[in-house]
């Protein structure tokens, strides 16, 4: 038994592997089941609700059911080396987002007009733009090194994105939107995080031996150049005015975090981690010390259960979702997130709705579904060939990843509460199109790097064979 | 509707999620755990040769004897010993093995002396494997005598192609 072993592991790399399997029909039958479990929810929340099947049922599930298989044929027919994971958690992810926004549009309390009315149609209809926008960037984006042209372009255009809602008015505290009239709002930090990631990935390849080798050694750090240390502090000072000006905790918590962690894969100094951590420790103490906004927060964040007005805070909400949720939850439809208020529910306070009507153990399966979207980019950037497909990868994983950890730790009371959005299952229009999108440039990348590499050059075959000579 | 069926919907809709979640990580599992070595190699070898075992007994009378004995001994791996290569193994699973400089090659020699398609070694139907030259330029050796016609390969026994040995071994 043990000489199979050696015998497997030992036949040298002359024997060709015959390539990774592509692994679409695994793709099929996940996304069949990812598709079944959003359908499984709705039939019970129309059954808590209202004791009967909704009759939306069959049109949502077909919907889903739809968009799904065609999103699976485009990635069949334009990625066929993509991972086979990263679409089916996607749709589920999204499709429970979907189930959940109905099942909060069914308390009239916070589904009166004034807050929007229902929202569940809108975000079906942002779903279907997003994996439209997904499908387009498969289709049309043959390469991701394309992107590496335009570095410095997407510098520009995610400078102009992070920069203007200082010039449009807040809401609900932030201002992180701009508002076209007659068209309705987008948040360009959700676009920005893609483009600055295609950015920081340009600027780094090139740009990396610098920052990595050119350091002096100082009590076990590396202490980068100062003109080496431009870049960064620029990076800082953008960070800190987002979260002045548009007293935003969670963009600028994305943006200095994403920097970071960019460059510490493309350097591999945790000099450059120990600087970004203190810096961003400096510039939050400072910034909280004198912006009232981010001072309420962090204030509600270390006194959740303080009264403010007579009434308790949206945290302590949150936590008492949390806890009545318990170990197994209430059951879909039979929560009171509602008494949350206002649209909160719905999108920044999701995972509260999550915690109490699914409980502890949902709630993990939900992370543990984000983390292995994050696992899948990780892997992906593993696997990629080229450094600017690596980099590109970990800067779109990091973000994904940044986003949840600020959510689920704001909601959680882990760390103060920002203004961002849980990726693919909160409500917001630019959010869940901008996800899909990022979804869509790691298959791509993906793909790339699990194509089988192209057979060499045959020139030993050209050579003439050598005779030997008696 | 029932509290019962509510119970068992809410408990049901936890297990399919999580379901969910453990098919992902089988999909996974060779990320996470690495490629798991079967045995399957083997257990191929095996059954072919218990699925050939009733002809042979029809055809001479001592084969059975012989390959009993043969079966044990069946050679499960090919061995470059001597050449560039050296120290390449490659598992005999009952494919055709094709010796030459050709990239195509199962075994791509680095030899100046070989041909592009110089050999190839391939198991006939009773099992046994048998090394034919492919027409090449210097010749396949077996021991010391030039090949001329498809041989079978007597255990042990050296194969020189250019500056390259092979050994078929157990």
């Amino acid at each position: 038994m043990s000489s199979n072993v050696n015998i497997n592991t030992g036949s040298n790399t002359t024997v060709s592997p015959g390539g990774l399997p592509s692994r679409r029909n695994t793709e099929l039958a996940m996304l069949v089941f990812a598709v079944l479990i959003p359908a499984f929810a709705y039939a019970n929340v129309g059954l808590a609700k209202d004791g009967e099947i909704p009759a939306g049922m069959l049109g949502y599930g077909l919907g889903l059911g739809v968009l799904a298989g065609i999103a699976h044929l485009v990635v069949r027919r334009w990625a066929p080396y993509a991972d086979p994971l990263m679409l089916p958690v996607a749709t589920l992810l999204n499709g429970l987002g979907l189930v959940l926004i109905w099942r909060l549009d069914q308390e009239p309390t916070i589904t009166t007009p004034a807050l929007g009315g229902a929202m569940a149609p809108g975000q079906l209809m942002w779903s279907t733009l997003g994996v439209a926008l997904a499908l387009g960037v498969l289709i049309f984006l043959r390469d991701h090194r394309v992107l590496q042209r335009y570095t410095y372009i997407s510098m520009v255009v995610a400078l102009i994105l992070l920069i203007l809602p200082m010039f449009f008015p807040a809401r609900y505290g932030a201002r992180i939107w701009i508002t076209i009239p007659g068209v309705g709002s987008l948040q360009p930090g959700e676009f920005a995080k893609i483009i600055i990631a295609v950015f920081f990935a340009g600027y780094l390849m090139v740009k990396r031996d610098a920052l990595a080798l050119a350091s002096r050694r100082f009590m076990g750090l590396y202490l980068p150049r100062g003109r080496d240390l431009g870049p960064i502090l620029a990076i800082w000072a953008l960070s800190l005015m987002i979260l002045i000006f548009e007293t935003d905790l969670g963009t600028s918590l994305l943006f200095f975090g994403l920097f970071v962690i960019m460059l510490y894969v493309a350097t591999e100094r945790t000099s450059w981690v120990v600087f970004g951590l203190g810096l961003s420790a400096a510039g939050a103490v400072a910034v909280a010390s004198f912006a009232g906004h981010v001072q309420s927060r962090v204030d509600n964040w270390l006194n959740p259960l303080a009264t403010e007005n007579g009434a308790v805070t949206e945290t302590a909400q949150a936590m008492y979702s949390f806890g009545s949720g318990g170990m197994l939850g209430s059951g879909l439809g039979q929560g009171y997130s509602r008494l949350i208020g206002g649209i909160a529910p719905k999108s920044d306070y999701i995972l509260a709705t999550v915690g109490e009507e699914l409980g502890l153990t949902g709630l993990m399966a939900i992370l543990v579904l984000y983390g292995l979207l994050v696992e899948r980019g990780m892997r992906t950037a593993l696997a990629a060939r080229d450094p600017f497909g690596k980099l590109l990868a970990v800067g779109l994983t990091g973000a994904f990843a940044l986003q949840v950890f600020v959510v689920a730790g704001g909601v959680t009371g882990l760390i103060p509460l920002t203004g961002m959005t849980m990726p693919f299952l909160a409500q917001g229009g630019s959010s869940v199109i901008a996800n899909w999108a990022l979804v869509a440039i790691l298959l791509r990348i993906s793909d790339t790097a699990r194509r089988p590499a192209p057979a060499p050059a045959p020139s030993p075959d050209a050579e003439m064979t050598q005779v030997v000579r008696p | 509707m029932s509290e019962l069926t509510l119970t068992v919907m809410r408990l049901g809709f936890l297990a399919v999620l999580w379901l969910f979640v453990i098919v992902a990580v089988q999909v996974i599992r060779s990320d996470l755990f690495g490629t798991r070595v079967t045995q399957r190699a083997a257990r191929r070898n095996d059954s072919r040769a218990q699925r050939q075992q009733p002809p042979q007994r029809q055809q001479q009378q001592p084969q059975p004897a012989r390959r009993g004995r043969g079966n044990r001994g069946a050679p499960t791996k090919l061995v470059v010993s001597e050449g560039s290569l050296t120290g390449t193994t490659v598992a005999l699973q009952g494919q055709t093995i094709s010796l030459g400089r050709a990239h195509d090659s199962t075994i791509v020699l680095d030899d100046d002396y070989a041909s592009s398609r110089h050999a190839r070694i391939y198991p006939d139907r009773d099992g046994q494997w048998i090394v034919e030259d492919l027409g090449s330029t210097n010749g396949t050796y077996l021991d010391r005598t030039r090949l001329t016609t498809p041989t079978p390969i007597p255990p042990g026994a050296p194969i020189r192609i250019g500056k390259t040995v092979i050994e078929l071994r157990k």
